[in-house]
């Protein structure tokens, strides 16, 4: 097997020294692979993306137990420029784009980064992986679509050069059809750039399809973990998370035995 | 006629002053949304700055000059860092309250140390910058404060255009978590703004010292001219500021000049609140891109 | 329905009108009474004139602070213009007791609504405009008033000011600074008591909604345009009655206080007393009237010293300096305010020794 790329040892997070988060998450990366993290709104997919790329203190959380290893060095609790630095680098939900500036000078801002600025191949490179946004790279961003947009803010994030890459519901409101435009080229991009990603999802069908490893999470911590495989053939995996059970008929909440099942779970 | 174009040129190099002290603004605005209501004791200071050092410490022009730069580009640097870093995140109305507790505390040093007199620099501009016929005649200053309008609205245009640091700051300015989240330097950015503001205000605070010469009051009003100036540009916008500036400038000398000269200082306000009503991002702001 | 007499430990209030109820438990209305006792019958007996004078100032500042807090704490709408709104409403008495002859019991409500007109004006603003530009705006208003104030001369007099005529109250004369002391808390204490039950009631309630998001506010059915333009009318009407009250009992009036930086006192009142708390609004007028006299006793005490008799001081220099500095770090250190210090205070007392 590969080596470890990242190594999240039993993380709490707590946010404004009250509101505990995270209750000891654990999880590994390993190097050229997609991970992908599931669970319901509020599990804690987003914060413990957060805790990795130090984007936890603007928002008054912090690691308060536990590590987080990045080859071989503790990065729980840095400043996001250092871990940046090192490069991971989140894309955020819901996209938040530069809305000013140009699709290009927003692409240009993934190479903040970077001590040396990448040519013009480095865009032309983006380009190819999202031809759509050729036509789009002097208009602003703000009038993009949103299927544009995602495009834009992955593009953003691949000019840093990262090694991790966090994505965060990248199919957030997006048509079918450009979600799965959108994971192909997420694919691609591991396969061809050799991008290890954390791919955070609610949508665990699309999730699964490309992702080698996967974490579920309830209530801020791990519940189940397997390869993609395993978990898509997971009979509780497949009714709580895919909607559908294994024999294919309709769930229903009279069930008492399923419910009891999901209680387990929470 | 001849009168006419007097105040033209008149309006048109009070109004590059005013161009370049609301640019100052602007760059603080646009890195880091914060409304400086202090920004008039920083052209104030700058002014005093210089003209200390070149009356009493006997400093040559050439020399004092880059000097009190290098030292408003310095206490910009250090007003962000001790007083606006930890107000980050925090809502409007602290931020533009801590900026008037500021200009507070910087108007009162300035009346300590140099009270509320009036001062003149000692003429050192040389007088082939002048420029005389037709009638008229455009003193050295005015050609001046026409000539650095134009050249830091060049330098900065380009720079915002086309540096890494000026999208970094535009970024910044834009969208904080998604500059945060791709390792842009948000703290040195804000840094930045802050001590180019303070330099470029400096500047502006020198040359309309040697026009008017050097009062506390009289120069840190001018902070306040910058509000008209920058509503009708645009907050976001370089090139609006100084046009913004060119207009208000205009319109004081002209209301000055053939109406009344106590009509002058209301005549940007009341120009102002129409423009807010009817184009509420001014004549070069951004039109809020709300998408929720 | 049995009155608690402690706090609970807990959250246990089973209607919207416990929710409401502005006293917990009934020591808390014994104090403020007691309070108030103290304040109608004991102050204005022991005090000297010039401490009066003090706190009658502080009293009008009271309300003046009160009704911005309306507009800023409550409706979150930045206003710069306040210390022209109370200009306004100097005026406004001042012309009405003048030129029309209105005894004081007309003149001061109706320089109030005078003013609320006037503020709602400059309010319109806000149909388009919020945040940032709102401020600028209110900005602009605070410029055009002051220069109306000094231009119009026919109606104001100009720089020259308006001689006020003695104050009566129903053929009562009120002179010295007793007199307008019960004038000016009872009618502080009266508008405060209101500001605290406006925030009780559906249109108190929409102004908090358009605070904390105006867009869910208007979402939910509440006209925010209105709404806010009625926040502007009760704060100038606030601020109306502080100017008229400041009209009466200084006597005379011209343009020069209402200016700019009478504003920023104000908002530096709200700021320094916690944004959104009524309680805090007088805790802050207080504070910034007292450091205003404070600082005033330093400097003539400074001016005295043989030490500094030949250097030029500048009075102006060191209030600008410690009322900026007072800002700031207030800002810094304390952002919700003296309501705060009020609150952690007060509740270390009720939960010692056991502080947690």
């Amino acid at each position: 097997m590969t080596e470890k790329l990242l190594q999240v040892n039993n993380i709490s997070v707590v946010y404004s020294d009250v509101v505990q988060v995270l209750k000891g998450v654990s999880l590994s990366v390993e190097r050229n692979r997609i991970v992908s993290l599931l669970g319901s709104n509020g599990a804690g997919k987003t914060t413990t993306l957060k805790a990795i790329s130090g984007l936890l203190k603007p928002e008054n959380g912090k690691v308060t137990d536990g590590s987080i290893t990045f080859i071989d060095t503790d990065i729980a609790n840095a400043a996001p420029e250092d871990i940046t630095r090192k490069g991971i680098i989140q894309v955020l939900e819901g996209r938040q784009p530069f809305k000013y500036l140009t699709v290009e000078e927003n692409l240009r801002v993934g190479t903040a980064a970077l001590r040396e600025k990448p040519g013009p191949e480095k865009l032309a490179m983006i380009y190819d992986y999202f031809p759509a946004l050729v036509k789009r790279r002097k208009s602003l961003a703000g009038y993009c679509s949103g299927g544009e947009l995602q495009m834009m803010v992955i593009g953003r994030a691949l000019m840093a050069q990262p090694a991790l890459l966090l994505l965060d519901e990248p199919s957030l409101g997006l048509a079918p059809l450009v979600v799965k435009e959108i994971f192909g080229i997420i694919k691609r991009i591991n396969e061809e750039q050799g991008t290890t990603i954390i791919l955070v999802e609610q949508n665990a069908r699309m999730a699964l399809r490309i992702a080698h490893f996967g974490y579920v999470m309830e209530n801020g911590k791990i519940v189940m973990e397997g390869k993609a495989e395993d978990l898509q053939e997971n009979p509780d995996i497949r009714e709580f998370y895919l909607g559908t059970k294994a024999d294919g008929e309709r769930k229903s909440y009279d069930n008492v035995k399923a419910y009891k099942r999901r209680k387990r779970w929470l | 006629m001849e009168f006419f174009l007097q105040l033209l040129i008149n309006g048109i190099s009070i109004g590059f002053l005013y161009g370049l002290a609301a640019l100052g603004f602007v760059m603080i605005f646009k890195s880091s949304s914060v409304l400086n209501f202090a920004h008039g004791e920083l052209v104030a200071i700058g002014a005093f700055l210089f003209l200390t050092l070149v009356t009493s410490a006997k400093i040559p022009v050439l020399l004092a000059f880059p000097l009190t730069l290098a030292g408003t580009f310095a206490l910009g640097f250090l007003i962000e860092r001790v007083f606006l870093r930890p107000l980050i995140g925090e809502s409007l109305i602290f931020v533009i309250m801590l900026t008037l507790g500021l200009a507070s505390m910087f108007k009162g040093i300035m009346l300590f140390v140099w009270g509320g007199n009036l001062y003149m620099f000692p003429d050192f501009l040389p007088s082939w910058l002048s420029f005389r016929g037709a009638g008229i005649y455009v003193p050295p200053v005015y050609v001046l404060s026409t000539a650095v309008g134009l050249v830091f609205l060049v330098l900065f245009g380009f720079f915002f255009k086309y540096s890494s640091q000026g999208i970094y700051m535009r970024s910044v300015a834009d969208n904080q978590p998604a500059a945060l989240s791709l390792g842009v330097n948000v703290r040195r950015v804000f840094a930045l703004s802050w001590a180019i503001a303070a330099l470029v205000a400096a500047m502006s605070g020198i040359v309309l010292g040697i026009i008017n010469g050097i009062n506390v009051h009289d120069l840190t009003s001018i902070g306040m001219k910058v509000f008209p100036v920058v509503i009708l540009g645009g907050l976001e916008s370089i090139g609006g500021a100084i046009l913004g500036g060119l207009i208000i400038g205009l319109l004081e000398t002209f209301t000055g000049g053939y109406l009344s000269p106590s009509l002058r200082d209301v005549i940007p306000y009341a120009v102002l609140v129409v423009i807010l009503l009817v184009r509420p991002y001014g004549l070069f702001g951004l039109v809020e891109i709300e998408r929720v | 329905m049995a009155r608690l007499q402690f706090h609970p430990c807990g959250n246990y209030r089973e209607s919207y009108g416990e929710e409401l109820r502005i006293f917990e438990t009934d020591y808390g209305r014994a104090a403020l009474l007691a309070g108030l006792v103290l304040l109608f019958a004991v102050v204005p007996f022991i005090s000297s004139a010039y401490f009066l004078y003090v706190i009658n100032l502080a009293g009008i500042a009271v309300i003046g602070a009160v009704g911005l807090n309306i507009l800023i704490g409550f409706t979150g709408q930045i206003s710069l213009g306040h210390g022209a709104f109370i200009g306004v409403g100097a005026y406004g008495a001042a012309i009405l007791a003048t030129s029309l002859h209105l005894p004081l019991f007309l003149a001061v409500p109706l320089a109030g609504c005078v003013t609320a007109a006037v503020g709602m004006i400059f309010g319109i603003p806000s149909v388009r405009l919020k945040g940032l530009y709102l401020a600028i705006a209110t900005l602009a208003g605070q410029f055009i008033i002051e220069y109306v104030l000094i231009q119009w001369e026919g109606l104001t007099k100009g720089t020259m000011g308006i001689v006020l005529p003695q104050a009566t109250l129903f053929g009562l004369p009120i002179s010295g600074d007793r007199g307008f002391f019960y004038l000016i808390f009872a009618l502080a204490v009266f508008m405060t008591w209101t500001a605290k039950n406006l925030f009780r009631t559906r249109s108190g309630r929409a102004f908090m909604a358009i605070r904390d998001n105006d867009r869910a506010a208007e979402g939910m059915g509440i006209p925010v345009f209105p709404y806010k333009l009625l926040a502007f009318g009760i704060s100038s009407f606030y601020a109306g009655v502080a100017g008229a009250l400041w009209a009466y009992y200084t006597m005379s009036i011209t343009p020069e206080p209402f200016n700019l930086d009478l504003s920023i006192e104000y908002i530096a009142m709200v700021i320094i007393g916690g944004l959104g708390s009524i309680t805090g609004s007088v805790f802050g007028a207080l504070f910034i009237s007292g450091l205003n006299e404070i600082l005033r006793s330093l400097f003539d005490l400074l001016t005295n010293l043989p030490l500094l008799q030949g250097m030029e001081l500048n009075p102006a220099a060191l209030r600008q300096f410690v009322f900026g500095l007072a800002i700031v770090l207030f800002i810094l250190f304390e952002p919700k305010g003296l309501a705060e210090v009020w609150r952690v205070v007060r509740s270390n007392f009720r939960l010692w020794p056991f502080s947690y």
